[in-house]
Protein backbone atom coordinates (compact mmCIF):
# COMPACT_ATOMS: atom_id res chain seq x y z
CA UNK A 1 0.00 0.00 0.00
CA UNK A 2 1.60 3.25 -1.30
CA UNK A 3 2.60 5.55 2.17
CA UNK A 4 2.47 9.17 1.55
CA UNK A 5 5.27 11.38 2.04
CA UNK A 6 5.44 14.67 3.45
CA UNK A 7 6.95 17.66 1.20
CA UNK A 8 9.39 19.57 2.05
CA UNK A 9 8.48 22.60 3.85
CA UNK A 10 10.51 25.98 3.40
CA UNK A 11 12.16 26.56 6.20
CA UNK A 12 11.30 30.91 6.13
CA UNK A 13 7.70 29.94 6.38
CA UNK A 14 5.80 31.03 9.32
CA UNK A 15 3.26 27.86 10.78
CA UNK A 16 -0.13 29.68 9.71
CA UNK A 17 -2.79 27.45 9.79
CA UNK A 18 -5.62 30.04 8.44
CA UNK A 19 -7.03 28.03 5.59
CA UNK A 20 -6.44 29.84 2.55
CA UNK A 21 -9.54 29.30 0.90
CA UNK A 22 -12.61 28.56 2.19
CA UNK A 23 -16.01 27.64 0.79
CA UNK A 24 -19.29 27.24 3.06
CA UNK A 25 -22.11 26.31 1.59
CA UNK A 26 -22.03 28.20 -1.65
CA UNK A 27 -24.45 27.87 -4.58
CA UNK A 28 -24.64 29.81 -7.60
CA UNK A 29 -27.36 29.05 -10.83
CA UNK A 30 -27.23 31.32 -14.27
CA UNK A 31 -30.72 31.61 -16.21
CA UNK A 32 -32.38 29.37 -13.16
CA UNK A 33 -29.86 26.92 -13.79
CA UNK A 34 -28.16 25.89 -10.76
CA UNK A 35 -24.70 25.20 -10.95
CA UNK A 36 -22.80 24.86 -7.91
CA UNK A 37 -25.01 23.81 -5.20
CA UNK A 38 -24.41 23.80 -1.45
CA UNK A 39 -20.56 23.67 -1.82
CA UNK A 40 -18.21 24.07 1.17
CA UNK A 41 -14.86 22.58 1.33
CA UNK A 42 -11.45 24.43 3.04
CA UNK A 43 -7.91 24.37 1.17
CA UNK A 44 -5.03 24.78 4.05
CA UNK A 45 -2.02 26.61 3.23
CA UNK A 46 0.79 24.79 0.87
CA UNK A 47 -1.92 21.98 0.17
CA UNK A 48 -2.41 21.34 -3.42
CA UNK A 49 -6.03 20.49 -4.34
CA UNK A 50 -7.24 19.15 -7.39
CA UNK A 51 -10.59 19.87 -8.64
CA UNK A 52 -12.20 16.48 -10.53
CA UNK A 53 -15.58 16.26 -12.22
CA UNK A 54 -17.57 15.88 -15.27
CA UNK A 55 -17.38 18.23 -18.40
CA UNK A 56 -19.93 20.79 -17.18
CA UNK A 57 -20.56 19.59 -13.75
CA UNK A 58 -19.22 23.35 -12.39
CA UNK A 59 -15.11 23.56 -12.08
CA UNK A 60 -14.37 26.55 -14.09
CA UNK A 61 -17.08 28.64 -11.92
CA UNK A 62 -15.91 27.14 -8.83
CA UNK A 63 -12.66 28.86 -9.71
CA UNK A 64 -14.01 32.12 -10.51
CA UNK A 65 -15.58 32.31 -7.58
CA UNK A 66 -12.49 31.73 -5.62
CA UNK A 67 -10.89 34.51 -7.34
CA UNK A 68 -14.24 37.02 -6.58
CA UNK A 69 -14.58 36.91 -11.00
CA UNK A 70 -18.04 35.83 -9.83
CA UNK A 71 -19.72 36.64 -7.15
CA UNK A 72 -22.50 33.21 -5.07
CA UNK A 73 -26.18 33.39 -4.89
CA UNK A 74 -25.59 32.31 -1.04
CA UNK A 75 -23.03 31.29 1.15
CA UNK A 76 -19.49 32.39 2.12
CA UNK A 77 -16.03 32.53 0.51
CA UNK A 78 -13.05 33.47 2.46
CA UNK A 79 -9.59 33.53 0.71
CA UNK A 80 -6.42 34.57 2.85
CA UNK A 81 -9.09 34.62 5.97
CA UNK A 82 -11.02 37.26 4.52
CA UNK A 83 -14.77 37.24 3.14
CA UNK A 84 -14.70 37.74 -0.88
CA UNK A 85 -18.06 37.18 -1.71
CA UNK A 86 -19.40 40.85 -0.34
CA UNK A 87 -16.53 42.81 -1.25
CA UNK A 88 -16.37 45.38 -4.17
CA UNK A 89 -14.87 44.79 -6.66
CA UNK A 90 -11.86 47.42 -6.22
CA UNK A 91 -11.18 45.78 -2.31
CA UNK A 92 -10.85 42.23 -4.33
CA UNK A 93 -7.87 43.94 -6.45
CA UNK A 94 -5.74 43.68 -3.00
CA UNK A 95 -6.79 39.84 -2.48
CA UNK A 96 -6.27 39.41 -6.48
CA UNK A 97 -2.68 40.61 -6.24
CA UNK A 98 -2.05 38.04 -4.00
CA UNK A 99 -3.39 34.80 -6.50
CA UNK A 100 -1.99 33.93 -9.55
CA UNK A 101 -4.60 32.35 -12.38
CA UNK A 102 -3.92 30.25 -14.70
CA UNK A 103 -6.81 30.28 -17.82
CA UNK A 104 -8.23 27.32 -19.32
CA UNK A 105 -7.59 28.99 -22.75
CA UNK A 106 -4.29 30.90 -21.30
CA UNK A 107 -6.09 34.52 -21.93
CA UNK A 108 -3.21 35.84 -23.27
CA UNK A 109 -3.37 39.40 -24.27
CA UNK A 110 -3.18 39.55 -28.25
CA UNK A 111 -2.19 42.74 -28.52
CA UNK A 112 0.49 42.28 -26.24
CA UNK A 113 3.96 40.95 -26.36
CA UNK A 114 4.78 38.14 -24.41
CA UNK A 115 7.28 39.99 -22.34
CA UNK A 116 4.46 42.23 -21.90
CA UNK A 117 1.73 39.74 -21.20
CA UNK A 118 3.96 38.28 -18.20
CA UNK A 119 5.05 41.44 -17.22
CA UNK A 120 1.20 43.06 -17.42
CA UNK A 121 0.42 42.94 -12.94
CA UNK A 122 4.02 44.72 -12.52
CA UNK A 123 3.48 47.02 -15.09
CA UNK A 124 0.36 47.91 -13.53
CA UNK A 125 1.62 47.83 -9.60
CA UNK A 126 4.25 50.61 -11.40
CA UNK A 127 7.33 48.42 -11.08
CA UNK A 128 10.73 49.60 -12.61
CA UNK A 129 11.31 48.30 -16.27
CA UNK A 130 14.56 46.96 -16.08
CA UNK A 131 13.54 45.00 -12.72
CA UNK A 132 10.29 43.75 -14.56
CA UNK A 133 12.21 42.68 -17.58
CA UNK A 134 14.42 40.64 -15.14
CA UNK A 135 11.72 39.20 -13.13
CA UNK A 136 10.20 38.15 -16.74
CA UNK A 137 13.52 36.69 -18.11
CA UNK A 138 12.84 34.31 -14.82
CA UNK A 139 9.33 33.16 -15.00
CA UNK A 140 10.43 32.52 -18.75
CA UNK A 141 13.05 30.58 -17.79
CA UNK A 142 10.95 28.95 -14.96
CA UNK A 143 8.55 27.75 -17.89
CA UNK A 144 11.63 26.55 -20.29
CA UNK A 145 10.50 29.66 -22.53
CA UNK A 146 13.83 31.65 -22.45
CA UNK A 147 13.71 32.28 -26.09
CA UNK A 148 9.83 33.23 -26.46
CA UNK A 149 10.19 36.62 -24.98
CA UNK A 150 9.43 38.86 -27.78
CA UNK A 151 7.17 36.71 -29.65
CA UNK A 152 2.93 37.59 -29.60
CA UNK A 153 0.63 34.96 -28.75
CA UNK A 154 -0.34 34.48 -32.02
CA UNK A 155 2.67 33.48 -32.48
CA UNK A 156 2.72 30.35 -30.30
CA UNK A 157 1.70 26.86 -29.97
CA UNK A 158 -0.96 25.78 -27.47
CA UNK A 159 1.22 24.76 -25.42
CA UNK A 160 3.68 27.43 -25.32
CA UNK A 161 0.68 29.78 -24.49
CA UNK A 162 -0.59 27.64 -21.63
CA UNK A 163 3.38 27.88 -20.29
CA UNK A 164 3.46 31.83 -20.90
CA UNK A 165 0.09 31.67 -18.76
CA UNK A 166 1.82 29.73 -16.21
CA UNK A 167 4.35 32.33 -16.39
CA UNK A 168 2.57 35.42 -16.00
CA UNK A 169 0.23 33.77 -12.80
CA UNK A 170 3.99 33.26 -11.05
CA UNK A 171 5.11 36.55 -11.78
CA UNK A 172 4.79 37.83 -8.84
CA UNK A 173 5.36 35.02 -6.30
CA UNK A 174 1.23 34.75 -5.55
CA UNK A 175 0.32 32.57 -2.28
CA UNK A 176 -2.75 30.96 -3.89
CA UNK A 177 -2.56 30.07 -7.76
CA UNK A 178 -5.54 28.98 -9.24
CA UNK A 179 -4.88 26.50 -12.31
CA UNK A 180 -8.46 26.66 -14.67
CA UNK A 181 -7.75 23.02 -16.94
CA UNK A 182 -3.80 23.87 -17.50
CA UNK A 183 -3.69 20.94 -20.00
CA UNK A 184 -6.87 21.10 -21.53
CA UNK A 185 -6.94 20.47 -25.13
CA UNK A 186 -3.33 19.49 -25.31
CA UNK A 187 -1.62 16.58 -26.37
CA UNK A 188 -0.44 13.64 -23.31
CA UNK A 189 3.27 14.85 -23.92
CA UNK A 190 2.62 18.48 -23.67
CA UNK A 191 0.15 18.23 -21.13
CA UNK A 192 2.82 15.70 -18.96
CA UNK A 193 5.04 19.24 -19.69
CA UNK A 194 2.25 21.70 -18.32
CA UNK A 195 1.84 18.95 -14.99
CA UNK A 196 5.64 18.82 -14.26
CA UNK A 197 5.44 23.21 -13.77
CA UNK A 198 2.98 22.56 -11.56
CA UNK A 199 4.33 20.05 -9.64
CA UNK A 200 7.71 22.16 -10.24
CA UNK A 201 5.81 25.60 -8.61
CA UNK A 202 4.46 23.32 -5.72
CA UNK A 203 7.61 21.73 -4.39
CA UNK A 204 9.34 24.96 -5.22
CA UNK A 205 7.36 28.07 -4.19
CA UNK A 206 5.06 25.73 -1.41
CA UNK A 207 2.25 28.25 -2.71
CA UNK A 208 -0.92 27.11 -1.94
CA UNK A 209 -3.28 25.81 -5.46
CA UNK A 210 -6.52 24.78 -6.72
CA UNK A 211 -5.72 22.71 -9.93
CA UNK A 212 -8.99 21.72 -11.98
CA UNK A 213 -8.85 19.28 -14.13
CA UNK A 214 -10.70 16.39 -16.06
CA UNK A 215 -7.82 13.86 -16.74
CA UNK A 216 -7.41 11.44 -14.07
CA UNK A 217 -3.80 10.83 -15.62
CA UNK A 218 -2.71 14.58 -14.68
CA UNK A 219 -4.68 14.31 -11.58
CA UNK A 220 -2.38 11.31 -10.07
CA UNK A 221 1.07 12.72 -11.91
CA UNK A 222 0.32 15.88 -9.41
CA UNK A 223 -0.24 13.14 -6.32
CA UNK A 224 2.83 11.01 -6.96
CA UNK A 225 5.34 13.21 -8.21
CA UNK A 226 8.11 15.99 -6.88
CA UNK A 227 10.43 18.06 -8.64
CA UNK A 228 13.92 16.90 -8.91
CA UNK A 229 15.74 20.12 -8.48
CA UNK A 230 19.30 18.69 -9.34
CA UNK A 231 17.57 16.99 -12.53
CA UNK A 232 15.76 19.39 -12.90
CA UNK A 233 12.37 17.70 -13.92
CA UNK A 234 10.03 15.70 -12.42
CA UNK A 235 10.03 12.21 -11.16
CA UNK A 236 8.28 9.19 -8.99
CA UNK A 237 8.47 9.37 -5.34
CA UNK A 238 10.05 6.45 -4.68
CA UNK A 239 8.14 3.41 -3.27
CA UNK A 240 4.58 4.35 -4.96
CA UNK A 241 4.44 7.58 -2.17
CA UNK A 242 2.44 9.89 -2.52
CA UNK A 243 2.44 13.38 -1.81
CA UNK A 244 0.66 14.93 1.10
CA UNK A 245 0.01 18.25 0.54
CA UNK A 246 -2.47 16.71 -2.36
CA UNK A 247 -6.17 16.59 -2.11
CA UNK A 248 -9.22 16.13 -3.86
CA UNK A 249 -12.29 17.53 -4.58
CA UNK A 250 -14.88 15.37 -6.83
CA UNK A 251 -17.73 17.19 -8.35
CA UNK A 252 -21.25 15.95 -10.07
CA UNK A 253 -23.87 18.09 -11.34
CA UNK A 254 -23.20 20.52 -9.03
CA UNK A 255 -22.18 18.70 -5.82
CA UNK A 256 -19.09 17.85 -3.52
CA UNK A 257 -19.12 13.98 -3.66
CA UNK A 258 -15.73 13.73 -2.58
CA UNK A 259 -13.07 16.09 -0.38
CA UNK A 260 -10.13 13.91 0.64
CA UNK A 261 -6.82 12.91 -0.02
CA UNK A 262 -5.43 10.30 -2.93
CA UNK A 263 -5.55 7.11 -0.94
CA UNK A 264 -9.13 8.01 0.13
CA UNK A 265 -9.79 8.63 -3.27
CA UNK A 266 -8.25 5.46 -4.86
CA UNK A 267 -10.01 2.75 -2.07
CA UNK A 268 -13.58 4.68 -2.20
CA UNK A 269 -16.78 2.52 -2.40
CA UNK A 270 -18.96 4.69 -3.97
CA UNK A 271 -20.21 3.41 -7.09
CA UNK A 272 -20.18 6.64 -9.14
CA UNK A 273 -16.34 7.57 -7.81
CA UNK A 274 -15.15 3.56 -8.49
CA UNK A 275 -16.76 4.57 -11.81
CA UNK A 276 -15.13 8.11 -12.02
CA UNK A 277 -11.82 6.87 -11.94
CA UNK A 278 -11.96 3.55 -13.21
CA UNK B 1 -46.48 31.90 -22.91
CA UNK B 2 -46.77 35.03 -24.41
CA UNK B 3 -46.98 37.12 -21.11
CA UNK B 4 -44.22 35.32 -19.66
CA UNK B 5 -42.27 36.12 -23.06
CA UNK B 6 -43.26 39.97 -22.71
CA UNK B 7 -42.02 39.85 -19.14
CA UNK B 8 -38.52 38.18 -20.01
CA UNK B 9 -38.50 40.94 -23.07
CA UNK B 10 -38.92 43.70 -20.05
CA UNK B 11 -37.09 42.56 -17.59
CA UNK B 12 -34.42 42.15 -20.24
CA UNK B 13 -34.70 45.56 -21.57
CA UNK B 14 -34.63 46.91 -17.93
CA UNK B 15 -31.55 45.19 -17.25
CA UNK B 16 -29.83 46.20 -20.32
CA UNK B 17 -30.77 49.95 -19.59
CA UNK B 18 -29.50 49.50 -16.01
CA UNK B 19 -26.37 47.87 -17.14
CA UNK B 20 -25.74 50.24 -19.63
CA UNK B 21 -25.93 53.56 -17.34
CA UNK B 22 -24.01 51.88 -14.91
CA UNK B 23 -21.08 51.37 -17.08
CA UNK B 24 -21.45 55.10 -18.51
CA UNK B 25 -21.51 55.98 -15.22
CA UNK B 26 -18.11 54.41 -14.16
CA UNK B 27 -16.37 55.21 -17.53
CA UNK B 28 -17.09 58.84 -17.05
CA UNK B 29 -16.38 58.74 -13.09
CA UNK B 30 -13.06 57.01 -13.94
CA UNK B 31 -11.61 60.01 -15.33
CA UNK B 32 -11.98 62.01 -12.18
CA UNK B 33 -9.68 59.02 -10.03
CA UNK B 34 -6.52 57.76 -10.64
CA UNK B 35 -4.92 55.43 -12.52
CA UNK B 36 -5.83 56.91 -15.52
CA UNK B 37 -4.02 54.81 -18.73
CA UNK B 38 -2.74 57.85 -20.82
CA UNK B 39 -0.80 56.00 -23.17
CA UNK B 40 -4.25 53.90 -23.98
CA UNK B 41 -6.22 57.32 -24.53
CA UNK B 42 -3.03 58.13 -27.12
CA UNK B 43 -3.59 54.94 -28.72
CA UNK B 44 -7.37 55.29 -29.22
CA UNK B 45 -6.97 58.77 -30.27
CA UNK B 46 -4.53 57.58 -33.04
CA UNK B 47 -6.62 54.89 -33.98
CA UNK B 48 -10.26 56.44 -33.56
CA UNK B 49 -9.29 59.91 -34.69
CA UNK B 50 -6.48 60.08 -37.65
CA UNK B 51 -7.99 56.55 -38.40
CA UNK B 52 -11.20 57.93 -39.42
CA UNK B 53 -9.96 60.80 -40.72
CA UNK B 54 -10.13 59.45 -44.37
CA UNK B 55 -13.55 58.43 -44.56
CA UNK B 56 -14.69 61.56 -42.86
CA UNK B 57 -13.04 64.19 -45.18
CA UNK B 58 -14.15 62.08 -48.36
CA UNK B 59 -17.87 61.82 -46.78
CA UNK B 60 -17.75 65.53 -45.31
CA UNK B 61 -16.27 66.39 -49.18
CA UNK B 62 -18.70 65.04 -51.39
CA UNK B 63 -21.47 66.17 -49.21
CA UNK B 64 -20.71 69.30 -49.54
CA UNK B 65 -20.85 68.93 -53.12
CA UNK B 66 -23.60 67.39 -53.59
CA UNK B 67 -25.35 69.64 -51.66
CA UNK B 68 -24.41 72.28 -53.25
CA UNK B 69 -25.45 70.57 -56.42
CA UNK B 70 -28.71 69.76 -55.40
CA UNK B 71 -29.75 73.12 -54.25
CA UNK B 72 -29.61 75.15 -57.26
CA UNK B 73 -32.79 74.28 -58.84
CA UNK B 74 -34.62 75.08 -55.74
CA UNK B 75 -32.70 78.26 -55.41
CA UNK B 76 -32.44 79.05 -58.34
CA UNK B 77 -36.73 79.40 -58.67
CA UNK B 78 -36.59 82.00 -55.80
CA UNK B 79 -33.02 83.54 -57.65
CA UNK B 80 -30.82 83.11 -54.96
CA UNK B 81 -28.54 80.96 -56.36
CA UNK B 82 -25.95 83.02 -54.93
CA UNK B 83 -27.17 82.03 -51.01
CA UNK B 84 -25.81 78.39 -52.10
CA UNK B 85 -23.08 78.90 -49.75
CA UNK B 86 -25.20 80.24 -47.27
CA UNK B 87 -27.19 76.96 -47.40
CA UNK B 88 -24.00 74.85 -47.51
CA UNK B 89 -22.39 76.00 -44.64
CA UNK B 90 -25.71 75.92 -42.57
CA UNK B 91 -26.30 72.63 -43.57
CA UNK B 92 -23.19 70.79 -43.11
CA UNK B 93 -22.38 72.76 -39.31
CA UNK B 94 -25.77 72.58 -37.91
CA UNK B 95 -26.97 68.96 -38.81
CA UNK B 96 -24.37 67.32 -41.95
CA UNK B 97 -21.41 67.49 -40.53
CA UNK B 98 -21.94 66.09 -36.95
CA UNK B 99 -24.63 63.62 -37.90
CA UNK B 100 -22.57 61.92 -41.00
CA UNK B 101 -19.11 62.36 -39.75
CA UNK B 102 -20.72 60.42 -36.33
CA UNK B 103 -22.43 57.80 -38.29
CA UNK B 104 -19.29 57.13 -40.06
CA UNK B 105 -17.26 57.06 -36.81
CA UNK B 106 -19.91 54.83 -35.77
CA UNK B 107 -19.34 52.45 -38.42
CA UNK B 108 -16.41 52.77 -38.40
CA UNK B 109 -15.21 52.23 -34.14
CA UNK B 110 -18.85 51.42 -32.92
CA UNK B 111 -18.11 48.09 -34.51
CA UNK B 112 -14.38 48.30 -33.80
CA UNK B 113 -15.15 48.28 -29.79
CA UNK B 114 -17.57 46.23 -29.78
CA UNK B 115 -15.71 43.30 -32.06
CA UNK B 116 -12.62 43.80 -30.28
CA UNK B 117 -13.46 43.58 -26.51
CA UNK B 118 -16.36 41.09 -27.24
CA UNK B 119 -13.32 39.22 -28.90
CA UNK B 120 -11.67 39.78 -25.42
CA UNK B 121 -14.28 39.00 -23.54
CA UNK B 122 -15.06 35.33 -25.21
CA UNK B 123 -11.97 34.42 -24.79
CA UNK B 124 -11.34 35.34 -20.98
CA UNK B 125 -8.95 38.28 -21.13
CA UNK B 126 -11.10 40.08 -19.50
CA UNK B 127 -11.18 37.57 -16.75
CA UNK B 128 -7.72 37.42 -17.23
CA UNK B 129 -7.32 41.33 -17.02
CA UNK B 130 -9.87 41.61 -13.35
CA UNK B 131 -7.61 38.80 -12.18
CA UNK B 132 -4.65 40.80 -12.84
CA UNK B 133 -5.69 43.30 -10.79
CA UNK B 134 -6.77 45.98 -13.52
CA UNK B 135 -10.50 47.23 -13.83
CA UNK B 136 -11.71 46.93 -17.51
CA UNK B 137 -14.00 49.67 -17.67
CA UNK B 138 -10.85 52.01 -16.28
CA UNK B 139 -8.39 50.06 -18.93
CA UNK B 140 -11.01 49.96 -21.48
CA UNK B 141 -14.03 51.97 -22.12
CA UNK B 142 -12.62 55.22 -20.25
CA UNK B 143 -9.76 55.70 -22.82
CA UNK B 144 -12.23 55.03 -25.96
CA UNK B 145 -14.81 56.98 -24.22
CA UNK B 146 -12.59 60.11 -24.18
CA UNK B 147 -10.60 59.61 -27.10
CA UNK B 148 -14.22 59.41 -29.18
CA UNK B 149 -15.07 62.57 -27.26
CA UNK B 150 -12.39 64.39 -28.00
CA UNK B 151 -11.13 63.14 -31.95
CA UNK B 152 -14.67 63.54 -32.72
CA UNK B 153 -15.34 66.82 -32.03
CA UNK B 154 -12.39 67.75 -34.17
CA UNK B 155 -13.48 65.61 -37.03
CA UNK B 156 -16.39 67.26 -37.32
CA UNK B 157 -15.04 70.41 -37.46
CA UNK B 158 -12.68 68.79 -40.36
CA UNK B 159 -15.45 67.68 -41.70
CA UNK B 160 -17.50 70.94 -41.60
CA UNK B 161 -14.53 72.88 -43.24
CA UNK B 162 -14.15 70.19 -45.85
CA UNK B 163 -17.66 70.00 -46.92
CA UNK B 164 -17.80 73.87 -47.47
CA UNK B 165 -14.52 73.72 -49.12
CA UNK B 166 -16.40 70.89 -51.55
CA UNK B 167 -20.00 72.90 -51.90
CA UNK B 168 -17.26 75.96 -52.85
CA UNK B 169 -15.69 73.79 -55.43
CA UNK B 170 -19.26 72.98 -57.14
CA UNK B 171 -20.31 76.33 -57.18
CA UNK B 172 -17.64 77.90 -58.42
CA UNK B 173 -16.80 75.01 -61.63
CA UNK B 174 -19.91 73.43 -62.21
CA UNK B 175 -22.61 76.63 -61.31
CA UNK B 176 -20.06 79.46 -62.63
CA UNK B 177 -20.89 81.33 -58.66
CA UNK B 178 -18.05 83.86 -57.82
CA UNK B 179 -15.75 82.38 -55.14
CA UNK B 180 -15.70 84.97 -53.05
CA UNK B 181 -19.82 85.41 -52.81
CA UNK B 182 -19.93 82.34 -51.85
CA UNK B 183 -17.36 81.95 -49.12
CA UNK B 184 -18.77 85.74 -47.65
CA UNK B 185 -22.18 84.44 -48.17
CA UNK B 186 -21.01 81.34 -45.86
CA UNK B 187 -18.95 83.13 -43.11
CA UNK B 188 -22.05 85.60 -42.64
CA UNK B 189 -24.65 82.90 -42.34
CA UNK B 190 -23.08 81.42 -39.50
CA UNK B 191 -23.74 82.32 -35.95
CA UNK B 192 -22.22 81.39 -32.78
CA UNK B 193 -25.41 79.44 -31.91
CA UNK B 194 -25.03 77.21 -35.31
CA UNK B 195 -21.29 76.24 -34.06
CA UNK B 196 -22.21 75.09 -30.76
CA UNK B 197 -25.25 73.16 -31.61
CA UNK B 198 -23.04 71.39 -34.42
CA UNK B 199 -20.45 70.57 -31.72
CA UNK B 200 -22.88 70.03 -29.09
CA UNK B 201 -24.18 67.06 -31.34
CA UNK B 202 -20.71 66.02 -32.02
CA UNK B 203 -19.70 64.93 -28.15
CA UNK B 204 -23.01 63.44 -28.05
CA UNK B 205 -22.43 61.08 -30.70
CA UNK B 206 -19.42 60.64 -29.27
CA UNK B 207 -20.25 59.86 -25.69
CA UNK B 208 -23.02 57.41 -27.56
CA UNK B 209 -20.69 55.56 -30.26
CA UNK B 210 -17.51 55.03 -27.53
CA UNK B 211 -20.40 53.79 -24.50
CA UNK B 212 -22.75 51.78 -26.76
CA UNK B 213 -19.89 50.08 -28.57
CA UNK B 214 -17.81 49.29 -25.01
CA UNK B 215 -21.28 48.15 -23.64
CA UNK B 216 -22.35 45.58 -26.34
CA UNK B 217 -18.75 44.51 -26.13
CA UNK B 218 -18.48 43.71 -22.59
CA UNK B 219 -21.75 42.03 -22.69
CA UNK B 220 -20.66 39.52 -25.25
CA UNK B 221 -21.98 35.98 -24.80
CA UNK B 222 -21.51 32.58 -26.98
CA UNK B 223 -18.39 32.53 -29.05
CA UNK B 224 -17.82 34.33 -32.12
CA UNK B 225 -21.29 34.26 -33.34
CA UNK B 226 -21.91 36.45 -30.02
CA UNK B 227 -19.24 38.65 -31.48
CA UNK B 228 -20.72 39.17 -34.52
CA UNK B 229 -23.96 39.60 -33.24
CA UNK B 230 -22.15 42.64 -30.67
CA UNK B 231 -20.74 43.94 -33.74
CA UNK B 232 -24.09 44.45 -35.82
CA UNK B 233 -25.76 45.26 -32.77
CA UNK B 234 -23.70 48.21 -31.35
CA UNK B 235 -23.19 49.68 -35.10
CA UNK B 236 -27.22 49.99 -35.37
CA UNK B 237 -28.19 51.19 -31.84
CA UNK B 238 -25.33 53.59 -31.88
CA UNK B 239 -26.78 54.77 -35.26
CA UNK B 240 -30.23 55.04 -34.41
CA UNK B 241 -29.51 56.60 -30.97
CA UNK B 242 -27.28 59.25 -32.55
CA UNK B 243 -30.19 60.13 -35.22
CA UNK B 244 -32.55 60.36 -32.06
CA UNK B 245 -30.16 62.44 -30.14
CA UNK B 246 -29.50 65.09 -32.92
CA UNK B 247 -33.34 65.92 -32.69
CA UNK B 248 -33.60 66.39 -29.35
CA UNK B 249 -30.06 68.31 -29.48
CA UNK B 250 -31.70 70.21 -32.57
CA UNK B 251 -34.84 71.23 -30.63
CA UNK B 252 -33.05 72.25 -27.06
CA UNK B 253 -30.57 74.77 -29.17
CA UNK B 254 -33.41 76.00 -31.28
CA UNK B 255 -35.08 77.13 -27.74
CA UNK B 256 -31.84 77.91 -26.41
CA UNK B 257 -30.79 79.83 -29.64
CA UNK B 258 -33.67 80.12 -31.75
CA UNK B 259 -34.02 79.11 -35.25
Amino acid sequence: MPETVESPKPADTPEDHTPVVVFDHVSIQFDRNPVLRDISFTVDRGQTLIVLGPAGCGKSVLMKLANGLLRPDSGTISVFGERIDNLPDRDLFKIRSRIGMVFQESALFDSLSVEDNIAYRLHEERMPESEAHDKVVEALHFVDLDHAIDKFPSELSGGMRRRVSIARAIISDPDLILYDSPTGGLDPITSTTIIELVVKQRDESHATSLVITHRLQDAFLIARNRFNPEANKMEEIPDGGIDDTTRFLVLNEGRVVFHGNTLELVHTEDPFLKDFIS
Amino acid sequence: MPVAATESFAKNTVAAIQEYSLLAGRAVANMFSPPIYWADIFTQMDSIGVGSLPIVILTGFFTGCVLALQSETALQEFGAVSRTGSLVALSMVKELGPVLTALMVSGRNASGMASELGSMKVTEQIDAMRALGTDPTRKLVTPRLVATVFMLFFLTIISDAVGIAGGALVSVAMLNLNATAYIHSSYASLAYGNIVEGLTKAIFSGFIIATVGCFYGMRTQGGTQGVGKATTQAVVVSSVFIIVVDFLTSRLMISIFGS
